[in-house]
């Protein structure tokens, strides 16, 4: 599906992505982790088409990236960018309208078709019933929900999510990764998230890669990449990792640093 | 916000419109008698006025609504950006560099010429190196700017000998006082196919708003489109400042007001902005000829309702409609 070519990347003269190689099947989950500043956030601009790649090069579907048209690539790919905001007081259907725009022509208006499928995707990020209140009105959780549904309706076979929980309670993360990963499961969407938090990478993804300085650390399954001793060696943090007792994922254990 | 309301709103907007400008006929010193308002002089050049309202109002409102969706910020507009000054230093310059009389394209196209440096300059300085264009660096890169480029068209204006510049002060005051059809012949069209791609490609700015990466991410040519909306921002600023001269805040006082009634989705925006304006302009401009036995400059009007208004946004940031 996507294939990552000894990519290297960077703003101005200084790389933060250096020779990462990656290929994601369909209907994988994926998760970028790493220490802040390690290139994560960078790598998926690269993979979303904003950022061009100072070397190397990343294939969709075995066509370089660069030579598919913008609004093509939105009609196969959605993304959500870290605090993604709109202060304007668009209501909540308005935006997920908005996830229409790649299947629209430029001075297109939306048809009953688009209508449907905004209604679909709303159906499915569980926003429906807030479709008609206002983006500025609503709590963080339902927000990031909105967007999600807005990336739905561009009906992407892949979904790239940065830091999608970060700003979100516990209850909210839970039900927004249950949903991108019930998609993934039942669509065969492919998606390519960003985590912070290790646990819920660990849960959520079928594979992980560890960046560390821009580079490829570890790429593998939970199990392989979350050790202790690899998380150690990267987060500079003094970490046991155990089994989860209810998913048999890795389950990071912090402790407090010896003396204060 | 349905689409009934839209209609609604939309009808409202034209009735008040033409409301506007039947009183905009009769208002002034002079009161014209019913049986001679065909062959009026006087009504002739109200109509003129009229008319020039319109293509200002519309083209000053509908430029700041373009301003507001590209920069993601409320309080952008031509004059607080600067880009009028711009326009002004371009249309006095040719001015005094004799463009007006070679022509009547002289002074729109150094106006619109000097709206679109300005733009891209107060652009360049407000951005930061990861790319944000924060409201502060924003409004001070355009302020500073519009101040500098308001010396320079002062130190021209004070040095020169030439007779016409005793109009120029005039004309920078904002007027809209219309000796001919002139200023209309250049301004209608390009505030018009300004108005045109604005509401063509209104959608565009609606993902503008969210933006620009992720504008990118549901397939907007971004760069293509700020440039192209930066570029009919400044031709509607270049023609409208030709015509009438620095009339200030319409395009922030409009845009807001609209907004509050039919939200912001630029569809209906657009348009509404552009009837908004016009009508907005007539009423001042009606006002400003008849309050007083002397004509009051038009910009003064707008900048005295303006600047408090703009305080007024700059105060209250937890406005639901934006921010």
């Amino acid at each position: 599906m996507l294939s990552l070519k000894n990519v290297s990347a960077g703003y101005g003269k200084k790389l933060v992505v250096r020779d990462v190689t990656m290929r994601v099947p369909e209907g994988e989950f994926v998760g970028l982790i790493g220490p802040n500043g390690s290139g994560k956030t960078t790598l998926l601009r690269v993979i979303s088409g904003v950022l061009a790649p100072s070397e190397g090069e990343v294939l969709l579907r075995d066509a370089p990236l660069r030579t598919i048209g913008k609004r093509r690539l939105a009609q196969m790919m959605a993304c959500l960018p870290q605090e993604l905001a709109s202060d304007m007081a668009f209501t909540v259907r308005e935006i997920v309208l908005m996830g229409r725009s790649p299947h629209l022509s430029r001075i297109g208006r939306e048809t009953r078709k688009d209508s449907e499928a905004a209604e679909k995707a709303m159906a499915l990020a569980d926003v429906a019933d807030i479709a008609d209140r206002f983006m500025t009105e609503i709590s963080g959780g339902e927000r990031q929900r909105a967007f999600i549904a807005m990336c739905l309706a561009q009906e992407p076979q892949i979904l790239l999510l940065d830091e999608p929980t970060s700003h979100l309670d516990v209850g909210h993360q839970l039900s927004l990764l249950d949903l991108v990963k019930r998609l993934n499961r039942r669509t065969g969407m492919t998606v390519v998230a960003v985590f912070h938090d290790l646990n819920l990478a660990a849960e959520y993804c079928d594979r992980l890669l560890l960046l560390h300085q821009g580079r490829a650390e570890a790429l593998g399954s939970p199990q392989e990449v979350l050790t202790a001793e690899i998380i150690q060696r990267v987060y500079q943090a003094k970490v046991l990792t155990e089994p989860n007792l209810v998913s048999g994922k890795p389950h990071i254990v912090i402790s407090a640093g010896a003396d204060y | 916000m349905n689409v009934r309301r839209g209609w609604a709103v939309f009808v409202v907007l034209l009735i008040l419109l033409l409301g506007a400008c039947a009183l905009s006929l009769f208002a002034g010193p002079s009161w014209v008698p019913l049986s001679e308002i065909a062959e009026s002089p006087i009504v002739r050049m109200r109509i003129a006025r009229i008319l020039l309202a319109i293509i200002a109002g519309a083209g000053l409102a509908v430029s700041g609504v373009i301003f507001q969706a590209l920069l993601r910020n409320p309080l952008a507009e031509p004059y607080v950006l600067g880009v009028s000054s711009g326009a002004g230093l371009g249309a006095a310059a040719a001015i005094v560099l004799g463009l007006s009389g070679s022509g009547v394209w002289g002074v729109p196209a150094l106006a619109f010429a000097g709206a679109l440096c300005t733009i891209f300059l107060v652009y360049a300085l407000a951005r930061t190196s990861s790319g944000a264009v924060p409201v502060p660096t924003l409004l001070l890169s355009g302020v500073i700017v519009g101040a500098v480029l308001s010396s320079i068209l002062m130190f021209i204006v004070s040095t020169s000998e030439s007779e016409k510049l005793h109009n120029v002060m005039w004309w920078l005051l904002g007027s809209l006082q219309a000796l001919d059809w002139r200023p209309l012949e250049i301004s209608a069209p390009a505030v018009a196919a300004g108005l045109l791609i604005a509401i063509l490609l209104s959608r565009d700015l609606n993902l503008m708003t969210l933006g620009e990466e992720p504008a990118a991410h549901l397939g907007l040519n971004v760069e293509q489109t700020k440039k192209l909306f930066f570029l009919v921002a400044s031709l509607m600023t270049g023609a409208t400042v030709a015509a009438c001269g620095l009339i200030g805040f319409v395009g922030l006082i409009v845009p807001h007001i609209v907004r509050l009634i039919i939200g912001p989705d630029h569809r209906r925006l657009v348009p509404a902005s552009a009837l908004a304006g016009a009508t907005f302009l007539i009423l001042a401009d009606s006002f400003a000829r008849s309050v007083l036995s002397v004509e009051i400059p038009i910009g003064v009007v707008t900048a005295f309702l303006g600047g408090p208004f703009f305080l007024f946004i700059l105060r209250r940031r937890t406005s639901p409609y934006w921010r």
